[in-house]
């Protein structure tokens, strides 16, 4: 179990003061200057040691992703964009940080933005985020007043604008180069990759897209030293972690962990366990809605880190746990998943336009029993035949709640359409 | 230049090529729905995977540059799968109403369905239906058919320059749709009946009225403006059923403007199709010999200097040349083919011609705009503009009546006193013309068919010597046709002979006799007492003026030469013959021409063209811009106060075959005409 003194969101709860002087009573602002003095590479070197991977979902190790933007300018400016556009079911972190620990941020764009060279930073924020970004736009200001942003930033010789850009709430808008475009004032759909964001980003400059924690732990992990960040978890799945547990849980909350703790600790210990115990347990979705859900025959021993969970065919994600007790149907929870792929789609491309219409309807079949078995295996087929064939990861997203329902459920499924012709017959 | 290997087929590109285009240069066939050529790259549409070595996922080719040592296949089982799944999730929520559909024989989806479809479906839940959309006169929606390609919303925004269309709501929900369902207010709007890869998009005059297997194609050119579009006539039968775009990269790309596409149906409405002579005030039909008969009547002695000749817009350079020669027998100099009486001379060539070619303003490097509305005057030239303006780096100014031309242009002045201020290098335009180095200007007729005209060009041309807008390798001087006659009237000499009159000149009625070649757009109400033959296709203006009307024959009718405003000859082909009594213009002439005894010197189409290839050798040269030489021209006057006028008014009712169209008077009433201001009980 995390120690105390090694929580870098010591307000996940918002128990004491959000604004400026309670962030820099709980260290944030502190000596802004010196980790900027470092210089830009030193920044990114520490934060490739650290083994810090994006926090967004995909994992992508966030000092490397630095370092792809051009260190000379070849007269563009480049930006940091800061993804707050937090929609994935079930996750709720970069909210808490931007609602109880805004500072915590706006100081990671500073020194964030610093390393990768860029003269701003957006911060897209969720559309429905509502007192997220009054109170984002209150510490931004504040931080302006204060002289940590702006003209000579912290007193560190840079120049540094923070920007709050509100969507509208779609999900698709949280995919980085959809985000890019929505900010730009575009229909919020993916672009074609290559060129990448690093080479033609926002209005065609050198851009980064990172998560709101990513960016949120980067001044902690340089103030208290990337052997610190890299010592907690396990190689490869290194530091600390907001994890969400919600659903079948007694006590449903956001709780900072060390990365690799063992899923089941991590229920028992801080969601006062699974309503009716343990052995009530159905399954649980690990990372949120996109990443295949794990029966209790798994979530018994499995660890709580990138790796691990992809070993069991799942993934990390936005380490959004879902837990899902006995009474669950669970084929009609994948269905509603189904429907909010479908919802969300941004009808560019066609396999996700086209095909997550598709499976959710065979999905609705799939929960009253009104199908054929067969039926189960074209559902797997056109989930595959969407999978990897798209623009961006929505397709998917879309794909992988199914078939990790098929590969652990599938008794269940056929067993109800089974009973439900026996039914009819009947 | 990276090298690839294309199914075991080594390929060295152009750098930037994408992978798509490497393929096809291996030979390897890509199937795509959303990928074009001229438009920008979407990569939506996913039939386009291929599989490449190393990379963990299909690959849409369209979108992924080509890289050295690339190990691309194309037909593998991995790709033949993404193939058939992209064709799956196309068609599951397709209608598949092929037999209803216009689109039938020559659609994409059906086409490649066939080739990597699997050939049944396991779609089994209901179909998404899509409310149809209203995008005017021209375009008819099945929107349920649209597989969401984008290359409608993408020519509309990047070749036709306007922001009307677009896709709204998302997912399987998404729509592409006109703002507000209004119609697509572009006079390039047709080709996206071609674009459309399936029958979401079709030509509403054309519904349901042919099959394409069921036409005789024709190669031909359009003569509805002076840019020459290369076309295909669809006919069936003796009716023209449709117009279309033919690929000429130095004219037209692959475009097409409205009016040109649309104005077929003017071909089968007031038509003359027979001999009409004036009887007790009213125009009665006759035969042949009648008509002749009541011309030599008047003609019979009348001295040559009260004989007078009009040639119209859209007469070919055949009937120009017999009719040339007729009026040289008759010993008449009172010639003219400027019917709006342009101050243009036959002297030099290159004082008359888009010297630049339409190619080449890709090569430009500034543009100075004179007394033209080109979206317009050339629709095609407008949007070769707009596609270097699209490039980048490339100025543009206009002087006269200023307009949407779908690019950003400094507005500079009304007149002919702000071109004299640029010529005269006191202008601040005159420094970006300065610094170019293949400046150009673009002189419209708006400008130059006035009475200051001649001095107009004369400054023009003052310009064009004063910035170094022509050199050896470099011609930015050009005049901008509207009329698909004109240069071929010029180039034949179309002019008063020595002191013959122009246009003004024989509109006063001091003629006895008037000849009017298809000239429709002359002020009819001066022809006074003027005995009048009017010699064309359709009852417009000319013809209800005339005392006697001979029938001839549309440009969809006769083999023909048209010159275009370039200089580029090219070879109209006959679809249709002429209906009734009506002949091919040229014929009527030389048997006109035998009855008055004066006999012209040719009895085939081949022997008439050798008289006009020895009278102007390039006439020889299809399909080829004979750069003309330099020289001196215009002549220096006062100029007027009068701000240039575009000689447009209405762009879909510029001739008389469009004027009889039912589809254009729609377009006009739909594009053209000024808002009223509406009340509440006006519907």
């Amino acid at each position: 179990m995390l120690k105390d003194q090694d929580r870098i969101f010591t307000n996940l709860y918002g128990q004491q003061d959000w604004k400026l002087k309670g962030a820099q009573a709980r260290g944030v602002w502190d000596n802004t200057k010196d980790l900027i003095a470092l210089g830009q590479d030193a920044i990114i070197d520490r934060m490739k040691e650290s083994g810090l991977r994006g926090r967004g979902g995909a994992g992508f190790p966030t000092g490397l992703k630095w370092s792809f933007m051009p260190k000379e300018s070849d007269g563009r400016p480049s930006y940091l964009v800061v993804n707050a556009d937090e929609s994935e079911p079930g996750t709720c972190k970069d909210r808490e940080i931007m609602r109880f620990d805004p500072h915590r941020l706006l100081e990671g764009c500073l020194v964030a933005g610093f390393a990768m060279r860029a003269i701003a930073a957006y911060i897209y924020i969720r559309g429905e985020f509502v007192q997220e970004a009054i109170n984002l736009e209150i510490a931004i200001k504040e931080a302006y007043d204060a002289g940590m942003i702006g003209k000579n930033a912290s007193g560190s010789g840079y120049d540094f604008d923070i920007y709050l850009h509100r969507g509208a709430g779609a999900y698709i808008c949280g995919e980085e180069t959809a985000l890019i475009e929505s900010l730009e004032g575009n229909k919020g759909q993916p672009r074609l990759k290559p060129p990448f964001p690093a080479n033609v980003g926002v209005w065609g400059c050198p851009s980064t897209v990172n998560n709101v924690e990513s960016i949120a732990v980067a001044p902690e992990i340089l103030r208290r030293g990337e052997g610190w960040f890299s010592g907690l978890g396990r190689p490869n799945n290194t530091g600390t972690k907001l994890f969400c547990i919600s659903g079948h849980v007694n006590k449903p909350c956001n709780v900072e962990e060390e990365m690799g703790i063992p899923l089941k600790e991590l229920i028992e210990k801080h969601a006062g366990g699974v309503r009716g115990g343990w052995d009530n347990l159905l399954a649980i979705i690990p990372g949120g809605s996109s990443v295949p859900l794990l029966p209790k025959s798994i979530c018994d021993d499995v660890l709580m880190d990138f790796d691990s969970l992809r070993e069991v065919q799942s993934g990390l994600g936005t380490a959004a746990v879902i837990v899902m007790d006995k009474s669950t149907d669970v084929i009609r929870a994948i269905e509603r998943l189904s429907h909010f792929y479908k919802h969300e789609s941004c009808g560019q491309c066609t396999p996700c336009r086209e095909g997550t219409g598709w499976m959710w309807r065979v999905m609705q079949r799939l929960v009253s029993g009104e199908a054929e078995v067969e039926e189960i295996d074209m559902l797997i087929n056109v989930s595959k035949r969407i999978e990897g064939h798209t623009i961006c990861a929505l397709g998917d997203a879309a794909a992988w709640p199914i078939q990790g329902l098929v590969r652990h459920f599938r008794p269940v499924i056929e067993e109800r359409i089974k009973s439900r012709k026996a039914n009819k017959a009947a | 230049m990276p090298t690839l290997t294309v199914d075991g087929v080594e390929v060295t590109v152009d750098p930037g090529t994408t992978v798509l285009q490497a393929c096809e240069e291996a030979g390897a066939e890509i199937p795509r729905f959303c990928y074009h050529e001229r438009l920008s790259i979407a990569g939506n549409c996913r039939m386009c995977l291929v599989e490449m070595e190393k990379a963990p996922k299909l690959i849409a080719s369209c979108a992924m540059p080509a890289g050295d040592g690339m190990v691309i296949h194309t037909n593998s089982q991995k790709v033949k799968e993404g193939r058939e799944g992209a064709m799956e999730f196309l068609l599951i929520n397709h209608p598949l109403d092929c037999p209803i559909c216009d689109q039938g024989g020559e659609c994409d989806l059906q086409d490649q369905s066939l080739y990597y479809g699997s050939g049944t479906s396991r779609y089994q839940e209901l179909k998404r239906a899509v409310a149809e959309k209203n995008m005017g006169p021209l375009i008819k929606t099945t929107m349920t058919r649209c597989i969401h390609c984008t290359r409608c919303v993408r020519f509309a925004t990047e070749v036709a320059g306007v922001d009307d269309l677009g896709a709204i709501n998302r997912g399987e929900n998404m729509e592409i749709t006109t703002y507000l369902e209004q119609a697509l207010d572009s006079e390039l709007s047709g080709n996206i009946i071609d674009l459309c890869p399936v029958g979401a998009l079709t030509s509403k005059p054309y519904a349901f009225t042919a099959r394409p297997w069921e036409l005789s194609k024709t190669e031909s050119i359009d003569a509805l403006d002076a840019v020459g579009a290369n076309v295909r006539i669809d006919s069936r039968g003796q009716e023209v059923m449709r117009i279309m775009p033919r690929l000429n990269e130095d004219v037209n790309e692959e475009w097409l403007s409205d009016r040109s596409r649309f104005s077929y149906d003017g071909l089968k409405a007031q038509r003359l199709d027979t001999p009409y002579v004036r009887k007790d005030g009213k125009l009665q039909p006759v035969g042949w010999a009648e008509a002749f008969d009541a011309i030599t009547a008047k003609l019979n002695g009348l001295d040559g200097a009260k004989i007078g000749a009009i040639a119209g817009d859209l007469a070919c350079s055949e009937s120009q040349k017999a009719l040339k020669d007729l009026m040289d027998l008759l010993g008449s100099p009172n010639i003219d083919c400027r019917q709006d009486g342009a101050a243009l001379d036959t002297a030099i060539r290159a004082s008359y011609l888009f010297n630049t070619t339409i190619a080449g303003i890709e090569e430009a490097d500034a543009l100075l705009i004179i007394g033209s509305n080109l979206r317009h005057e050339a629709s095609l030239i407008n949007a070769r503009i707009r596609k270097r303006w699209k490039m980048g780096n490339f100025p543009i100014a206009l002087i006269g009546e200023q307009a949407d031309l779908t690019y950003p242009y400094e507005y500079l002045g009304a007149g002919p006193a702000t071109l004299a201020e640029v010529a005269d290098g006191k202008h601040s335009f005159a420094e970006t013309l300065k610094k170019a180095e293949r400046p150009m200007i673009i002189i419209g007729q708006g400008a130059l068919a006035r009475n200051d005209g001649a001095a107009v060009l004369a400054a023009a041309k003052k310009l064009a010597d004063a910035f170094g807008l022509v050199s050896d390798d470099w011609n930015g001087f050009n005049v901008l046709h509207t009329a698909a006659a004109r240069v071929a009237g010029l180039d034949l000499g179309l002019v008063p002979g020595e002191g013959g009159k122009s246009v003004t000149g024989m509109l006063d009625g001091s003629l006895d006799v008037l000849f009017l070649l298809g000239a429709d757009e002359i002020d009819t109400s001066r022809l006074g007492n003027s005995f009048v033959v009017y010699q064309g296709s359709h009852g417009d203006a000319g013809a209800s003026a005339a005392d006697v009307i001979l029938p001839g024959a549309a440009y969809t009718e006769k083999d023909a030469i048209w010159v275009n405003m370039e200089g580029r000859a090219q070879l109209g082909r006959r679809a249709i013959f002429p209906p009734g009594e009506a002949r091919e213009d040229w014929t009527i002439l030389r048997a006109l021409s035998e009855r008055l005894g004066k006999t012209l010197p040719y009895n085939t189409l081949a022997e008439l063209r050798e008289k006009m290839i020895e009278a102007v050798p390039h006439f020889a040269e299809i399909d080829v811009v004979m750069p003309a030489p330099w020289g001196d021209f215009g002549a220096a006057g006062k100029l007027d106060d009068a701000a240039f006028a575009n000689p447009i008014s209405d762009y879909y009712l510029t001739n008389p075959i469009s004027r009889a169209s039912r589809i254009m008077a729609e377009c006009s009433a739909t594009y053209s005409k000024t808002k009223t201001e509406g009340t509440g009980t006006n519907g």
